[in-house]
């Protein structure tokens, strides 16, 4: 015998007992494919802690009392007094911090101090609209991208491949902010198809859906420009591989091949590439919501901003820079899943 | 192919003509990349209207004129005026100073502290480079967007806010890229060979590993100048930027959305100018990154 | 008597440069063929173009008959039933010509499927008996593994698995042991040896090692700068090279051999080094490297056969080999 069959480290399995060994053999497989698992959720609990304490730094290191802000600058000192000890803001900063955090962890967002209501409320209701808007954008973005990308790798070298590079290069370039009063001028100040701005609610869901059109599409373009480029280089890397040319070699024509092996490994940097642009959709939304009026995340934070209700600040920064992280990490554990090659790895 | 088995003996002319050809056809390279040509050429053209901006346009873009609000392009207002008469024209080039400026000062913050960073990360194996990545982490959850949202709550909405939130948010970036591309320098061969002379690590990262990966870098910061241009202009639109008189193109397209219906173009102008600004510089930095796959290749 | 794969001045261009120029050779039923050549020489072109898998921007013409089947003019359709099923092809990295997310088993058994219409589990089943064929100890538990689990030469022997599961009838294998570990070569090439015995297919081997190929072929072909330049059996082109390529070829083969006892000694190679593609000279392309090179070499020599052999030079070696006891011609 070579060295070639005792090269690589199958973990050898003892004849005899081997029912025992299989198990223990399982067991060490499920923690090894665990434990990283748990390293990865544990940094991200830390950077999750890392981002509230700078977001909670940020918002409360300048001086000025929101007590004066929220009674104007009639108020006498002593109204102001009564008001900060009652909001808890004579408080040190670190129990303020640990008071919020606290309250976060279990779901109570605060009482906003500018319109008294339940903060979680209105995000709540806030994200009846930036949550379909993200989704179908997403969806937009996918219907655009994944065709024309692999349309781009398909035809690559010829005319038509490069026209399809050009057109995804120059929609990256395009602002949401710009597709969005683009569409507004073309299909409802021209054609009048659809309403400008605002959000009837969801009590009529096909206005709603109407109200949404609009915004999904101003935000789904650029990203589908975006991803198409990824699944274009990433269909190319394919069609380049070594096995999809095996795979030929074995007799299939090139489309059942890249079926069959290519799509599914192009698939594990597209993963990312979703998660990533989910992120920015969410962020993204933040803009587009503001150009359509929609009462969403975006407008309740930009409202808060103007009003300087920086607890409803703190509470949505958190919340996005959390989805931010949380998307990251799927990211991160669906690689793990899709390519046999990362599993147990750190 | 297959590796080489007869040793290849010495070059067995270097005539140094071939040399100089060589070098006229590393030049003719660039020149022939259509990405660098044209995204160079229309960055090539902002600069040049920022610069000549400072000291002339052809009306004072601040301005104001009500009797001439709301005109059509004509020969002497070439993109017409805004809704206080101000000339499109005159404030499109004053605002290319602003993209450049938040462009410039925020991709410069970005790398003064991401390529540092990321070189450390690369040289020191173990805390150091833990500590730069659970950094990286947690500025991973501040998108520009949100950063600069954070930014202008607590201090106010300013040019340095949006400045300050793009240069941050793209720090992650930079440690990242500047990263995995310093480790691969760092673990080639000839770098194992310089430990092996003798050489310290801080001479390495400077003789080796800064002029590897400088290209790769140069590509990154001007696909980040465009981010940077466009998220500019998307704060400035929200009013989270530039303060309204100034103009800048995210503030020209706020004060257009109450003209959608009557004056597009006010919209148009701006849009164009943002669209042509961005595409210029991922231009620009996606030509860089293909001219360096290819020297890779070849 | 028709050769079973017959190329007639088969070359390959990508845009205006002639990566491969007029290669004509025959490989009958059953015959074991070497070709020969440094990296650059147009070897691995030569068998992508037989298959048909030559990659983005190069083209191929002339003539590839398979049978009595022109392959170069058939349609796609009609040569992806023949890959894999009438001819075969064993690739040089098995690390990257295996698709790192799938099975072995699965990839193994994956010609019959395309082929023989074999559902999953059958196909499973008999990945399983082509992976005991190409000498896996316990098939079962490897066929269920991922390519980066097995070792370089598990998944040669892989690979030449998946090429044998339709019994082809012609193997190309292009330098299927270069990329693997010394201790590895020769058990990879006793085992294709005796497959291809087994299965009485064609085999093309393609390698820069003319030690490799006497050990398996019958004939050899040596190509230089995209031109087939000698061509003859085993014993003709080792005892008696007539192009100084083969003979620089050769030495060098022989150096490399008995180096390992001579540890020091400045190994003999071929002078100069292999033009990138199309930098070639005009004429001969060895010229520039050749100590045999005389006037009438700026014009390509033709291709001259004497019974089984054939040479394209204007200036042969003649009686004094290296390993000398040839006879003039």
């Amino acid at each position: 015998m070579s060295a070639d069959e005792s090269q690589p480290s199958p973990h050898r399995l003892p004849p005899r007992g081997e029912a025992r060994g299989r198990l223990a053999s399982s067991l060490r497989g499920a923690v090894s494919a665990l434990l990283p698992l748990a390293r990865r959720l544990a940094t991200m609990v830390v950077a999750l802690f890392g981002a509230s304490v700078l977001v909670f730094v940020v918002l409360n290191v300048l001086p000025g009392s929101p007590a004066q802000v929220i009674l104007g600058t009639q108020a006498t000192p002593a109204a102001v007094r009564q008001l900060t000890a009652q909001l808890g803001l004579n408080k040190p900063l670190v129990s303020q911090y640990f008071d919020w955090m606290g309250g976060l962890v279990h779901g109570n967002f605060g009482i906003s101090y500018i319109s008294h209501q339940s903060i979680g409320g209105q995000i709540g209701q806030a994200l009846t609209v930036t949550g379909p808007l993200v989704l179908f954008a997403l969806l937009i973005g996918l219907i655009i991208g994944l065709p024309l990308g692999l349309a781009g790798a398909l035809r690559n070298g010829r005319v038509s491949g490069s026209f399809i590079g050009a057109m995804s290069q120059l929609g990256m370039a395009v602002p949401s902010v710009v597709a969005g009063l683009l569409l507004i001028v073309v299909l409802t100040v021209k054609l009048h198809v659809f309403p400008t701005s605002g959000f009837p609610g969801w009590s009529d869901p096909w206005q709603a859906l109407r109200a949404l059109v609009l915004p999904s599409f101003s935000l789904g373009m650029v990203e589908g420009a975006i991803m198409s480029r990824y699944v274009r280089a990433s269909i190319l890397e394919q069609l380049r591989s070594d096995y999809l040319r095996t795979a030929r070699s074995k007799g299939l024509r090139v489309g059942q091949a890249l079926r069959r092996h290519g799509f599914r490994n192009a698939a594990i940097p597209l993963v990312t590439v979703v998660g990533l642009e989910l992120a920015s959709l969410v962020v993204g939304a933040i803009v587009v919501e503001n150009v359509f009026s929609l009462p969403g995340l975006g407008l309740l934070l930009l409202d808060s901003v103007n009003n300087r209700d920086l607890i409803t600040v703190q509470d949505i920064a958190m919340l996005v820079a959390t989805t931010v992280l949380v998307l990251n990490l799927l990211v991160d554990l669906s690689y793990r899943l899709l390519d046999p090659r990362l599993k147990g790895t750190a | 192919m297959s590796s080489a088995v007869l040793p290849n003996a010495p070059a067995a002319r270097e005539v140094p003509a071939d040399e100089a050809f060589a070098d006229l056809e590393r030049r003719g390279r660039w020149l022939r990349n259509p990405s660098v040509v044209i995204g160079g050429g229309i960055v090539a053209l902002v600069v040049l209207s920022a610069i000549v901006s400072i000291f002339w346009t052809p009306y004072d873009p601040l301005a104001v004129n009500p009797a001439h609000a709301l005109a059509a392009p004509s020969w002497a207002h070439w993109l017409g005026t805004d809704e206080y008469g101000r000339d499109e024209f005159s404030r499109l080039m004053a605002s290319s100073q602003i993209a450049l400026f938040v462009g410039a000062l925020s991709v410069l913050i970005a790398t003064a502290i991401g390529i540092p960073a990321g070189l450390l990360a690369a040289a020191r194996e173990g805390a150091i480079s833990q500590v730069v990545l659970r950094v990286t982490d947690i500025l991973y959850g501040f998108p520009a967007l949100l950063a600069a949202v954070v930014l202008a709550a607590a201090f106010g909405a300013s040019k340095m806010t949006v400045v300050l939130a793009i240069g941050i948010a793209y720090i992650p970036v930079f440690i990242r890229v500047t990263r995995s591309n310093a480790l691969v320098v760092l673990n080639s061969e000839y770098v194992l060979a310089a430990r092996a002379y003798g050489r310290r690590t801080f001479s390495i990262l400077r003789r080796h590993v800064v002029p590897n990966i400088a290209t790769t870098i140069i590509a990154q910061m001007s696909l980040l100048f465009s981010l940077a241009i466009l998220a500019e202009a998307a704060l400035d639109f929200l009013g989270l930027g530039t303060v309204a008189p100034t103009a800048s193109w995210g503030t020209m397209l706020a004060s257009s959305q109450d003209y959608l219906g009557s004056d597009a173009l006010l919209t148009l102008w701006p849009s164009l100018a943002i669209v042509a600004c961005v595409l210029g510089f991922s231009l620009l930095g996606d030509g860089i990154s293909e001219l360096r796959e290819a020297r890779r290749r070849s | 008597m028709t050769a079973l794969l017959s190329v007639r001045g088969l070359s390959v261009s990508s845009g205006p440069l002639e990566l491969v120029r007029d290669v004509s050779f025959d490989v009958d039923a059953g015959e074991r063929v070497g070709l020969i050549g440094e990296s650059g020489s147009g070897k691995s072109l030569t068998a992508l173009a037989v298959m048909g898998l030559l990659g983005e921007g190069l083209s191929a013409s002339g003539s590839v008959r398979l049978g009595d089947e022109e392959l170069l003019a058939a349609s796609e359709l009609r040569q992806c039933e023949l890959r894999g099923d009438a001819i075969a092809m064993v690739f040089q990295e098995p690390m990257s010509a295996l698709n790192p997310t799938r099975r072995i088993g699965d990839q193994v058994g994956e010609t019959l499927r395309i082929h023989r219409h074999l559902s999953r589990k059958a196909a499973e089943r008999a990945a399983v008996d082509l992976l005991a064929r190409v000498e896996f100890t316990e098939p079962e538990r490897y066929a269920r593994m991922y390519p980066h689990e097995l070792s370089g030469g598990q998944r040669q022997r892989a690979m030449i698995a998946s090429a044998i599961a339709c019994d082809p009838g012609v193997i190309l294998a292009d330098e299927p042991t270069t990329a693997l570990d010394v201790t590895v070569q020769r058990r990879v090439l006793e085992l294709l040896d005796r497959l291809v015995d087994e299965e009485g297919c064609a085999l093309l081997l393609i390698a820069h090692d003319l030690a490799v190929v006497s050990e398996v072929c019958d004939r050899v072909i040596t190509m230089y700068g995209g031109r087939v330049v000698e061509s003859g059996s085993v014993s003709q082109i080792i005892n008696e090279p007539r192009h100084p390529y083969t003979q620089a070829l050769l030495a060098t083969s022989k150096a490399l051999s008995v180096s390992e006892s001579s540890l020091g000694s400045q190994l003999p190679s071929i002078p100069g080094t292999v033009p990138s593609a199309g930098h070639f000279p005009h004429g001969c392309p060895f010229q520039d490297r050749c100590d045999r090179r005389v006037e009438a070499c700026q014009v390509m020599p033709e291709m001259v056969e004497t019974g089984r052999r054939a040479l394209a030079c204007w200036n042969p070696v003649v009686g004094a080999t290296p390993s000398s006891g040839g006879e003039a011609a």
